[in-house]
């Protein structure tokens, strides 16, 4: 369990997001306060059409909330006119995401797909890969550094995948269906691996899941209704 | 860490297959540059070849190129005789289709006197006409070597030498006969006819007409002057060598360059099409990795680059390509393909530009993607 006293990392604070005006007007969140603290793995759960992923990307800086305030990491985003570039540099700099499929670039092979993150963090590419193959290694998929995403297993390309997502050490990890592609065995396995880095890294880890297999490996859950929280997310 | 490298070795036997493409393109807007040069150049190589300063011809015509020109004989005599004329020669063109080895030849016979200006410049195998009849140097392309006899009107001529890259600008390979020669076959007619015209007490015009006369000028002579001097004659007219230059490349090869030229107009557009959908297509392909891409922090520049970089390389694989095949069929081609390096660095440098406005349309649908397309599978 989460140190409760942990360093708050995410803080929304009424975050509502709509699309559209008028008779086409969809309410995709109203309301939302949400608060997560470094070493916490929390979920997202909720239907379809629930304003999960809406939530993710918002905590994900890809799009901005119609109202209320959001803190990552203690700097106010989405104030004082940020740019483009300066939500690309947060991702960048403070989270890492984890796909349902893992995403990984299939031209490049397991550690430049790491390498490749961290590069674009300004490492020098030897300093790039010295430190993706550390990573992979700690993963245990170092012994599959050199081969190329299609010939990776599924447990194998998320591990990288995990991996990229960790390289510039974020504060925030965000995972969409993080064991969706994973039997039921390795999805412990990667949930148990989440859970230890968020430790390790004193990062926070929110991840949207429909795997119920899964619920106990969070400190705690949230549902999503309607565009609302229906509770301040419930200790498992 | 270069992504466009890295992708295009992924898919390399795609990305090969795509250039190879783009060249047999390229090589065909090569072969059109190459040919228009070998056009042009074929044409000024017949003006150029007797090192002539003036071009003497009949007045009112622009011959012998542009125009038919028809003077007397005697007037190189005249023209020899002008103060700050070194060398004067009269020259005689004409088109004649032969049969050889079963086959027609189309050659254009040039009549010229020895020993004066007009004949082959260099006759690379084989030695100059040497006997005042029934001796020819011929282009290599007409196919004759050395020792081959051809019949032209009612005489059989031996080829003892042979030039390069002689030909007119229709592509009709030189025959160098000596000026008597060419005004026999001028005015010689078929035995037949012949026997009409007598039975009509025709006597024949004079043979001892020429198309022009050329002439060289002393180093120390002024050419507009001698040309000033010619023009006073009424019946003839002169041009200076830049004159019947320009002349030829104006009247004689301005409409095949107006059409090569649009042609190429035309392939480079479509070349510039081809380019811009193969990019938006390889884009398109990539847009949930360039979704991922942006997601996980790459400033816009690292995707124009993957983009920009892609075009560029498939440019100029199918450019070098191109250059490559054009290079080596060139020779098969019919008429002469003349590909000068400017050609090739024009073609390179439209191509990058090519390139680079046509990946526009991929960079403005890469730039457009949602990073939220990534996430949700």
């Amino acid at each position: 369990m989460a140190d409760p006293q942990g360093r708050l990392i995410i803080d929304l604070k009424a975050i509502s997001k709509h699309y559209g005006e008028g008779a086409t007007r969809v309410d995709a969140l109203r309301g939302v306060d949400l608060e997560v603290r470094s070493g916490e793995v929390v979920a997202l759960l909720g239907p379809s059409g629930s304003g999960k992923t809406t939530l993710l990307n918002i905590i994900g800086c890809i799009i901005d909330p119609t109202e209320g305030r959001v803190w990552l990491d203690g700097e106010p985003v989405y104030e004082n006119r940020w740019l483009r570039d300066d939500l690309r540099r947060l991702r960048l700099d403070k989270i890492g995401f984890i796909f349902q499929f893992h995403n990984l670039l299939p031209f490049l092979d397991a550690k430049d797909n790491v390498a490749l993150v961290l590069q674009l963090a300004g490492k020098s590419a030897g300093e790039a890969r010295r430190r993706a193959i550390e990573l992979l290694d700690y993963l245990e998929v170092g012994n599959r550094k050199d081969a190329m995403p299609a010939l990776l297993s599924g447990g194998e390309a998320q591990r990288v995948a995990i991996a990229r997502a960790l390289a510039n050490s974020p504060r925030i990890i965000l995972a969409d269906e993080p064991t969706a592609a994973l039997d039921s065995k390795r999805a412990g396995i990667v949930m148990d691996l989440l859970r230890k880095l968020a430790a390790e890294q004193d990062a926070c880890i929110v991840a949207v899941t429909h795997d119920e297999k899964i619920y106990d490996r969070f400190d705690r859950l949230f549902h999503l209704r309607d565009g609302r929280l229906e509770d301040r997310g419930s200790k498992v | 860490m270069n992504l466009a490298y890295r992708d295009v070795r992924h898919n390399l036997f795609r990305f090969v297959l795509t250039c190879l493409g783009l060249s047999l393109l390229m090589a065909v807007v090569l072969a059109m540059m190459g040919i228009y040069n070998g056009l042009v150049a074929d044409a000024l190589n017949i003006v150029r070849a007797p090192n002539a300063d003036l071009w003497v011809v009949e007045a009112g015509r622009q011959g012998p190129f542009a125009e038919s020109s028809k003077i007397p004989g005697e007037t190189r005599d005249a023209v020899a005789r002008l103060h700050g004329v070194s060398d004067a020669g009269s020259i005689t063109y004409q088109t004649v289709e032969a049969s050889f080895s079963g086959a027609t030849l189309r050659l254009y016979i040039i009549g010229y006197e020895r020993g004066r200006p007009g004949g082959p410049d260099v006759v690379v195998e084989g030695r100059g006409i040497g006997q005042s009849h029934f001796e020819a140097v011929a282009d290599r392309k007409s196919g004759l070597v050395l020792g081959d006899r051809i019949a032209l009107g009612r005489n059989r001529f031996e080829v003892v030498g042979l030039v390069e890259d002689a030909m007119n600008s229709g592509g009709d390979p030189v025959l160098f006969v000596t000026l008597a020669d060419a005004q026999t076959l001028q005015s010689q007619l078929a035995p037949p006819a012949a026997r009409v015209q007598s039975a009509r007490g025709a006597t024949g015009e004079s043979g001892d007409t020429v198309a022009a006369v050329i002439a060289r000028v002393d180093a120390n002579a002024d050419v507009d002057s001698v040309a000033r001097t010619v023009r006073q004659w009424k019946h003839l007219s002169a041009m200076t060598q830049a004159e019947q230059e320009d002349l030829l490349v104006r009247s004689v090869v301005d409409r095949a360059r107006r059409q090569i030229g649009l042609f190429l107009g035309i392939l480079l557009t479509v070349s510039a099409v081809v380019i811009a959908l193969i990019i938006y297509t390889m884009t398109m392909e990539k847009l949930k990795q360039i979704a991922t891409l942006k997601l996980i922090g790459a400033p816009d520049r690292t995707i124009i680059g993957l983009i920009v970089q892609q075009s560029i390389a498939l440019g100029a694989v199918g450019w070098g390509f191109g250059l490559m095949l054009i290079l080596l069929i060139k020779d098969y081609f019919p008429r002469r393909v003349l590909l000068e390096p400017i050609n090739a660095a024009a073609l390179a440098g439209i191509i990058l530009v090519v390139c680079i406005l046509a990946s526009g349309l991929g960079i403005r649908a890469a730039l457009r993607v949602d990073p939220a397309t990534a996430i949700g599978g």
